[in-house]
This record gives structure tokens, sequence and C-alpha cells, in this order.
């Protein structure tokens, strides 16, 4: 049953540890990504969509990391371009998602509710799990290893530094900002082309808001977070187990109070109570050259 | 109750022999190769910023393997036409010639490319990276794809032994003390090539040991071959370093000597001398003994490793008398004042005691201290003194939302609010005087004056000015300095804080100078020359 | 005045383009939209109905935004107000009229307030972001709400997900003018207090320390203001305004509180908030717009081939999106001032 609750707990983790790579690489160059659920939502339905049009899992899921990239260039051109607030942006982008994808899909299937299915042969059977390893990995490389990675960084910490160095701060934050829609449309194709069989309205139902809490969670680094991810994909995996499960007296402990423990431990390392958690110093603001 | 008993100030120690040190420091060997000749030099260089003339035909020659010393106050213009030199801004008129060259720059970065490097007064360098990457930030050596640290290693090794400048690699750069996060800068521009630096107010925020190393450092420097630019205010400095000095004033240069022909009162007169606008009679204060502030061993210590910010700083202003602190920005005048308004907040908790009217108010909040009838006028008006876009009646009710006049049960009397404000606005001849115009849209000098209506309104017995008249027209700065003085005949006791000279000089009673978080001197009204004052200011 | 038109106008434009690609008539769908929204008494009742709630949560938001605060919580906050109202119309039936609606209204509002004070405290006393905290508020509240409707106050008479009912001395009335549309007294009150709100901002004391934080804290430190407790009060006050959605829900539509009865009130609160420009007279006349809005979009489901009412949501983002977008409006203002100095 351990056996079980583990494999449980990677599977479920996988579309949480692509969107939080994507946040974490936006946020580091100092763009806030409250727009992950959007670009999930929308990377899920893409891949869905690409899926059934071309049998094959894998051309579907560059479609969804394409429609997390548009979607991200929209974001992109609101919030560092015309300046918008990050927050307010972020919050219209995930309408914005929420709205869209049922329109395409009526649209395209002449139903609201979901796509048709995806049948079994062309679904991912495991190549995410490996897959999101490698992503993790290769994030953590670029970050601390190469010249891009540590411009990501000064970005976010001292864009008067980057600048003063010679570099453009808004060119590194629109990559940024593209590359955050492709890992976050890649998080959500795994939820539609992997953990289930097609796209259903609104399927992301609050990961994206996860995928950030655990950001914030591991402090904005590579492995911390990702396992910050498998903490709240292991409370998913687990709750199912836990249903029934009588801890004191003669009632199970009801399955919500588990469902909201990420959410309350997050809570508390905001606050913090536990450990101490430290944003990168530019986060939220947009950077203007004089 | 007088408040006599101690004395506000501690003579100045006796200065070093700095003529002898002078002519030990200064000529340093001629490195082999290197050829006399301008590394830098700037003819007709003018830069505007909107109305306000920043440099003006400013011309600078400045020899190779040199130390070349830039004086003047603050705005003097001397940080502004470094960094026209560095390619941060573009001039308007002029040209530069770097080694003998005339070169037009659209970025830093060209200016980079040429040999120059600057280390700004705030550092540029992201806390939680090492000093390794704050370094090779924008000239990372690459393998494959990825930074060879290593190899950025060994050569910043290599540089650190020549020029002596140890760093610890690898810590994050937050953590290590500011004379090493001022090394990291340096070596940042050594790292690139750069042979001509230019530094600063680079002594602004270092303890005395890490000044002399510093000093250790550029002359090591100088000796090697570089040359280096230091825009400074201290006077001591300069002359301890620098074989030629430029005098800035009012965007202007107004002179410049070789150090070795010249002396601190000379410099200080060409740096600070002005002619005393103000004809106003400032009649002898009628004063009462009852003290307004009192202030006893106050103070605070710097962030660790760095010197105080204040250190014993003790001494008491009365009612109906003016006293004035004069000082060069950043010699502890801001951490007093919020030592005096803001005595809770964690970073202004300060040792020793506060007294405002008989009161001790160490660690009360800001809203209880101007309850008991303080009145500010803050340094920062923009940040602290005015909602820029609320309307001007809006504003005449800062601080005094609670008051009874303006308000009863929760409301407000807005009635009583706009009454009053007309009444303010008219006699502090606030232009325009439009109650309904953003505050942010009026100029500087009516902005002040509004604040002052609205700080006056309510007839304090203490009044703390900070910078009064800075960014305010001529018109305005006499008003605010009549006001001030009525204010004083009324009774109050007024603390001013300027690095303004005249204005100290014609206000004040008596005159208090702050340098480098001390009370360096003390002067009775008319006992000082503004030459004199100007050195004590610069820490003569 | 004219930006939030403009962006309205953008926003719709943009909105509209979209079902042109979808193979519709724009004209057409627009035609529908205004038709659902206020062709007969009952569509302009369910407009009204659905107004209702988003002059709360618009009103919420405003006061968050005045104190310098982001609610995006506003989610969670209606739905504890909703909550407690059920709770207290289930667990004393027994109570008269009209202290049963009275009653249930204040715990409504508090439990809305408590909501908004944990985040407020939170960001006053330990510095951490609102932003993050009302979100996670959002997903606890649907955690307890779940956890109290199938638990605690489960109807055993329903196999919906939804509390016991309240007893009809609780229930407020309704206006039976609109044709079977749920317009209840939870509207007036509504509009009643947009009015106070207004007062509290302009006219008192609270109100302008609040909005001192908001402009400019430093200032408001230096004055005085407490710019820490300002923030509680602020954010509590928005939570209890949330909340208020659950007069207007469990009182007078559905005398129980339903699982997911809101299509989103909290975060159309943001849209509404920000093209009333945080104004309550304005967070009015936007709640009118999006209520229309939904409304309109419900039908073109019906009326369509392509169209379904998730539009409304595009539309909304969409718009929230063009009135954010501040550097779009200063490029647009110093156009039109260089063109006005070339004509000079």
């Amino acid at each position: 049953m351990l056996r079980q609750l583990i494999e449980s707990t990677l599977r479920v983790s996988t579309p949480l540890i692509f969107a939080a790579m994507g946040g974490m690489i936006s946020e580091r160059s100092g763009v806030i990504n409250i727009a992950l659920e959007g670009l999930m939502l929308i990377g899920a339905f893409g891949a869905a969509v690409g899926t059934l049009a071309t049998t094959s899992p894998w051309l579907g899921t560059a479609c969804g990391m394409a429609a997390g990239v548009v979607l991200a260039a929209v974001y992109g051109l609101v919030v560092i371009r015309l300046r918008a607030n990050q927050i307010v942006a972020g919050t219209a982008i995930n309408m914005l998602a929420l709205g869209l994808t049922p329109f395409l899909c009526k649209i395209l299937y002449d139903v609201t509710g979901s796509t048709p299915s995806i049948p079994i042969n062309e679904r991912f059977q495991s190549a995410p799990l490996y897959l999101v390893w490698l992503a993790v990995g290769l994030c953590w490389l670029g970050i601390a290893h190469t010249p891009a990675g540590l411009w990501l960084g000064f970005a976010g910490e001292h864009p008067e530094a980057l600048d003063a160095a010679g570099l453009r701060v808004n060119r590194v934050r629109w990559a940024a900002v593209l590359v955050s829609g492709a890992l976050a449309g890649l998080g959500g194709a795994t939820l539609s082309v992997f953990l289930s069989s097609s796209f259903s309205r609104n399927m992301t139902a609050g990961r994206g808001f996860m995928a950030l809490a655990s950001l914030i969670f591991g402090k904005w680094k590579p492995l911390p977070t990702a396992l910050a991810c498998l903490l709240f994909g292991f409370a998913e995996a687990v709750q199912i187990r836990l249903q029934g499960i009588v801890l004191w007296g003669d009632k199970p402990i009801p399955v919500q109070f588990i469902q909201i423990l990420p959410y309350v431990v997050t809570m508390l390392v905001l606050a913090g109570f536990v450990g101490h958690s430290r944003a990168p110093k530019a986060l939220g603001t947009p950077f203007r050259r004089d | 109750m007088t408040c006599g008993g101690w004395s506000p100030c501690v003579p100045e120690p006796e200065q070093p022999q700095w003529r002898a040190l002078n002519s030990e420091l200064k000529a340093g060997p001629v490195p082999p190769g290197s050829a006399p000749g301008l590394a830098v030099e700037l003819r007709g260089l003018t830069k505007r910023f909107g109305d306000v003339v920043a440099n003006s035909q400013v011309n600078l020659r400045v020899e190779r393997g040199t130390i070349h010393g830039l004086i003047g106050e603050n705005g003097a213009g001397k940080s502004t036409a470094m960094k026209l030199v560095y390619g941060v801004y573009r001039p308007d008129a002029g040209e530069i010639f770097i080694d003998g060259e005339r070169c037009v720059w659209s970025s830093p970065s060209d200016a980079i490319a040429r040999g120059l490097g600057m280390v700004h007064q705030h550092f540029m360098l992201a806390g939680p990276y090492s000093a390794l990457d704050n370094i090779l930030l924008g000239a990372e050596p690459r393998r494959w794809g990825l930074i060879s640290r290593r190899q950025a290693r060994v050569r910043m090794e290599s540089l650190a032994a020549q020029y002596g400048l140890v760093v610890d690699w690898e810590r994050p750069v937050e953590q290590l003390p500011v004379g090493i996060q001022q090394r990291v800068e340096i070596l940042k521009l050594l790292y690139r090539d750069a042979h001509i630096l230019i530094l600063d107010e680079p002594t602004a925020v270092l303890t005395p040991q890490e000044t002399s190393a510093l000093f250790a450092n550029l002359k090591r420097l100088r000796d090697q071959g570089k040359t280096i630019l230091l825009v400074t205010h201290k006077l001591k400095e300069v002359m301890a370093l620098a074989q030629r000095v430029t005098a800035f004033r009012g965007g202007k240069v107004t002179g410049e000597r070789e150090t070795a022909d010249t002396n601190p009162q000379e410099l200080a007169n060409l740096m600070v001398g002005r002619k005393v606008v103000l004809g106003i009679e400032v009649p002898t204060a009628q004063f009462c003994a009852t003290p307004a502030i009192e202030v006893e061993g106050l103070g605070l210590a710097g962030p660790s490793g760095s010197r105080h910010r204040l250190a014993n700083i003790s001494f008491c202003v009365r009612r109906g008398e003016i006293v004035g602190i004069a000082g060069i920005e950043g010699n502890g005048q801001s951490e007093l004042l919020g030592a005096l308004l803001h005595p809770a907040e964690p970073q202004c908790r300060t040792a020793g005691t506060v007294r405002l009217l008989e009161q001790e108010v160490t660690g009360w909040p800001a809203a209880r201290i101007r309850n008991l009838g303080v009145a500010v006028i803050p340094e920062d008006r923009l940040r602290e003194g005015i909602l820029p876009e609320r309307p001007v009646s809006e504003n005449f009710l800062l601080g005094l939302q609670r008051s009874a006049v303006f308000s009863r049960a929760g409301f407000l009397n807005l009635m009583r609010l706009r009454e009053a404000a007309s009444r303010a606005v008219a006699e502090y001849e606030v232009r325009p005087a439009d109650l309904n115009l953003p505050a942010g849209k009026l100029s500087g000098g009516n902005q002040q004056k509004l604040i002052l209506a609205r700080e006056f309104q309510r007839h304090p017995h203490v009044i703390i000015a900070a910078q009064p008249t800075r960014g305010v027209d001529v018109g305005a700065i006499e008003f605010v300095h009549r006001r001030l003085v009525s204010a004083r005949d009324e009774g109050a006791g007024v603390l001013l804080v300027s690095s303004e000279l005249d204005e100290i000089l014609t206000l004040s009673d008596r005159i208090l100078v702050i340098y480098e978080g001390r009370l360096v001197a003390e002067f009775k009204r008319g006992e000082v020359s503004e030459r004199e004052l100007g050195l004590k200011m610069g820490g003569a | 005045m004219a930006q939030p038109l403009l962006a309205v106008a953008l926003g719709l434009a943009l909105g509209l383009g979209a079902t042109w690609l979808a193979g519709e008539n724009p004209g057409r769908v627009l035609l529908i939209l205004v038709r659902s929204a206020f062709g007969s008494r009952y569509d302009l009742g369910m407009t009204l109905f659905y107004a209702t709630p988003l002059i709360f949560t618009g009103l919420s938001v405003a006061v968050a935004f005045h104190a310098g605060l982001f609610n995006i919580g506003a989610e969670g906050q209606l739905t504890v107000g909703a909550l407690a109202g059920a709770a207290i119309g289930a667990l004393w039936p027994g109570l008269p009229w009209p202290l049963s609606p009275v009653l249930a209204s204040l715990a409504i509002f508090g439990a809305g307030g408590i909501w908004g004070a944990i985040p407020g405290w939170l960001r006053a006393r330990r510095g951490s972001h609102e932003v993050i905290n009302t979100i996670m508020l959002n997903f606890i509240a649907a955690g307890l709400a779940s956890f109290v409707t199938l638990y605690v106050l489960k109807n055993p008479a329903s196999q919906n997900p939804e509390t016991r009912p309240v007893a009809p001395a609780f229930l407020i009335h309704q206006f039976g003018f609109f044709r079977g549309a749920p317009v209840s007294a939870a509207l007036p009150f509504a509009l009643l207090a947009a009015g106070l709100v207004w007062v509290l901002l302009w006219r008192t004391v609270l109100g302008y320390e609040i909005r001192a934080v908001g402009q400019n804290e430093a200032a408001a430190r230096a004055a005085g203001i407490e710019a820490g407790r300002i923030r509680i009060i602020a954010l509590s006050l928005a939570g209890a305004l949330a909340g208020l959605v659950g007069i207007g829900e469990v009182l007078g539509n559905a005398g129980r509180f339903k699982m997911d009865f809101s299509p989103g009130y909290g975060f159309m609160g943001i849209a509404v908030a920000l093209l009333g420009r945080n104004q309550p007279g304005g967070v009015v006349l936007a709640a009118l717009l999006f209520g229309a809005l939904h409304k309109g979009t419900g039908d073109l489901d019906l009326e369509t081939e392509h169209v379904t009412r998730e539009l409304s949501l595009v539309l909304q983002a969409l718009i929230i999106l063009s009135v954010s977008a501040d550097a779009l409006w200063t490029w647009m203002k110093r156009r039109g001032q260089l063109r006005n100095h070339a004509t000079l």
C-alpha cells in the first residue's frame, strides 16, 4: 500500500511541479505570476485539442505549451509593456482562461463541459513522471549555472544592477514570462493527457495556486519547490486512503480537514511561523529605464 | 526649570599633522610605460533636467595615473558630471574625451567597454548572491554554455592579490560588512579591465578603519597605473588622497587646485561660499527658559561593523529660541529626527533619553508625540508631508483629523475644514489658492507653505523643521523663514535641521554642528562666519 | 469617467470580436445580451439579482483598495458569511421575527469580518502579503463550507449538497414585481451599504485614515496614523461587506446554504471595483453592468450556435485588462495633449 501511495503521489504532483517551475522562473525575474492557474488551464485545453487532432500526446502537449505561451504573451504585454498591476492582471488572465476554454470547446466540439475522451493509446502512460524531474534538473542547472539564470535572478533582486551591467531587464522578464507560460502549459497538458482522459471545465481546480504556494514554501528554489509540490500531491493522494480512518472518537476525520491542510501550512509559512521565506526583492515592481 | 547642566558639544580632538602625512602619501612612484596624458577631459559639459541646470559649462582635466578629487555640496553637480562621463545620462552640450579620444555613449556598457568603471553611492549588489556572482554579472566566462566559475575565480583571486582587495567570494554579499561590499564593487570594475575608476562618495558609509583600508587600496591602484576620480564632500579625505581637486558649486566648476598648493579653508570657500540672499532682519530672541526639546546621551548603533550613526548627542532647545543643526546630509540628521519623532519604530530605537515639553518620550508612538503639540516639517515632503493625489483641503487635514476642531464623534466637520483651509491658504499665500487641486500639482514652495499652514494651525510649542527650504523658490524661502521666526516669537521652540548655511546663520539663535553622528561645535548667533561653519560641517 | 467607459468599450469590442471569430454575428450577440438583460420584468429582475451580490463584493474590494490592500478573498468571505447565516437560521428556528433576520445578518457580517480580519492581521503584524493569504482562505472556506454542509447541517430531505433550510422567520421580503426573479430586500440593503461606505470613506475620521494609509503610507505614519491597525480594520470591513452576500442568498433566495452557489461573485467583485474606480457610486453602476452581462450571456447558450455564457467571464477579463493597463491610458493622454499643443 505504501508503494501505491508513493506512485500515486508522484503522478498527482506532476502537473504541480511543472507549473511551479514555470512560476519560479517568472517570479525570480520579478514578475508575480498569479496567472499560473489560467496558464495551466489553457495548456490542458490546448493539449487535449492537440492530441485529439493529431492522435499523438507529444504533439498535443506541444499544442498545450504553445497555448500557454500565447496567453503568457498577453500577460506579458499587459504587465511589462503596459505596466499594469500584476496581481490584478493575473487574476484577469485566470478569468480569461476560465471563460475562453468552454467558449473554444463549444466552437470545436459543440459541448461546453468537456472535450471528447482521448483513447488510452493516445495518452501518456508514464513519460511525464520522468520528464518532470528532468525539468526540475534543467531548471536547477539553468538557474545556478548559466548566464541566463544569473540574469534572471538579478532581474528579480536588483534590476538596476542588471541594467548597469548593460543588460536589458525587460527583455529578461519577457523571456521569463514566456517560459513560464510554456511550463505551466506543460503542467496543464499532463492534467488532461496523462492524469485524465480529456479536458473538463475548470479542471485545474486551484492547482495553479497550490503551485504558487509551494513556490513560496520552497523559497523560489527548484528542489525545495518540487518537494513542496510532492507534499501537496501527497495530501491529495492520501485523502482517499484516509477517508474512513478513525483517529479518535468514533467518527472519521472529515476529508475537508486534510484537504485544507496545504493551504493552512502555506499561510503559516508566509507568516514566518515556520521557516523564513524571502521573495525576490524586486518582485512586482515594473522596471522603467529613465 | 532650566536646561543648563551639560555641555552640548565636545571640543574637536587635535588634528594630526596632515601636511606631513600628505607629502608622504601623495606622490607615488611613476609606473613604467605610462605616458603622462589626460585620462579624462570634459569641455563645456552641460546637462539640464527640466528647469534645473545640473551641470553648466563644466571643464575638467584628469591626468592619467592620478587620484583626482571632485568636491562640492549635495546638488552641486559633481555626481551628475560623473554620471555623464559614465554614460548614465547623455549631455545636452559639451564633449567628453577619454584617453584623448572623443566619446559619445549610448549607455554605460559603452563606457565600460572603453575602460571606465563607476562605484555608485548606493551599491549595485544583489544581496543573496555571492561576491563572485555579483562581479561576473554580464561578463561571465563560459564553458559549454555554462558559467565557468572556477575560471572566473582564478582571475579574481589574482586581481585580489595584485591590488590587495581581500574578499570572501562565496558568502552572500548582504552578509558582508559594508567595507567589503565596496571592495566587491571595485573588483567588479577591475574584472572588466577598467583603468579609469569613478568612486561616488565612497566613504559615506564606512567606519574610520574601513576608510583607511580603502585609502591604502586606492593608493595601490593608483601606483599600478589606474586613474581614480573621487567624488566627495569630505575635505580631509581629498587633501589626503588626491593630487588635484576640482570644486563644484551650483552646477559650475568654481576652481581647480593642486592639493599641494592649497589648504582646507580655500577648498571650503570654493565649495561653499555663497552670497547671503536673505534680507530678513531677525530680532533677538526673547526666549523663556522652559525647555522644548531636551536630548541627552543619544546614541544609535549602525549595522554590525559600521560606525555609530549617532554618538552621545546631547543638547536642548528652549521655548522661544531657534536652534539650528548644521551639517552636510548623511551625518546623522535623519537618525536624530527619527529618534525625536518615531522613537517607537525599531530602526529608530536609540540609547539615551529624549524629552519633549518636559515629557520623556522614549518609545512613544508617533501619534502621541504629535498630540503633545509637536509640529513637523519633514525632510522629504513628497514622501512624508503630503498626499500628492489628494486635494489641498484634504492635505490640510493630515495629522489633524482627530482634533476636536475638525472632528466630532468620529465624523469629519468638512465645512469647518474648508473654512480653516481657505483662511490658511490665503494667509500663507499658497498659490494657486484652489482647495480642490491635488497637492502634488503645487510647486515645491507652495507645498511647503501648505505644510507650514497645516502644522502651525495648532500653534505648536515645539517645531521640528528639516530642510525646510529645499527645492523651494526664493520668494517662498523668505516666507518660510519669516514664519519660523514669528513662531519662535510666539513661544515655540524650533529645531532647525538644514544643510543650507545661510539659512542656519540667519535664523538660528544657537548653532550646533553635526559631523559623523557627533556634535562637534556650538556657536551663538553672530559668533561664527560662514567660512568657518562650512569648515566645521566638512569635518575640518 | 472616460477611462472606464473606454475600457468597457474596448473589452466589449474584443469580446464581441471573439464571437465573430466563432462564426456569430457580433451585432446579433450584442442584441441578445441587451434583450436578455433588460427585455422583460423577469430578465430585469435576474439582472438585479446578480447585481446585488456584486455590489457587496465590489464594495469589499474597493474598501480594501482604498487602504492599499488587495482583497482577492471575497469569494471565501462571502462563503463563510452565507454559511453563518444558514447556521443561525437552521440552529435557532424558534427565533421570532424581526429578531431572526437581524441576528442572522449580524452573524453574516461578523463571519465575513473575521474572514477578512485574519489576512489583515497577518499583513499588519507578520508582514505576509494579503494576496496569497486571501486566496488560501478562499480554499479553506470552501473546505469549511463542504464540511458544514455535508456533515453538520446537511439537509436530510435532499440529495443536493445543501444545508437544512432556515426557519421561515428568517426569510426576508422578496419583490413580486419581477415575475419570479428572486429580487429581495437585499438589493435596497446593498444600495444602503454603498451609501454608508461612501459616508465612511469620505465623511469620517476612520475613512480619512484608511485612505491616507492607502495613498501614502509614509506620510500617514509621519502624521501619526497607525498603519497596521488601519489595515486590520480595512480588511475586516472588506470581509464583512463581502460576507453580506449571504443575506441575499441565504435569507433572500435559497433559504439555505447551497454548495458552490456563487458563480464567482468574489472575483467579479474585483472587476466591479476596478471599473467603478473604487467609488461606491461607480461600484453600483459597474455591478449593474456585470450583472447584466452575467444574465445576458446566460441566454447565449440557447440562442446561438457557438457562444456560451462563459463569454461573460471573457468580457470581464478583457475589461479588467483594459482598465488596468495604466501605461495605455497615460500614453493616450499624452498623445491627446500633444495633439492639443500642435493645434495651438
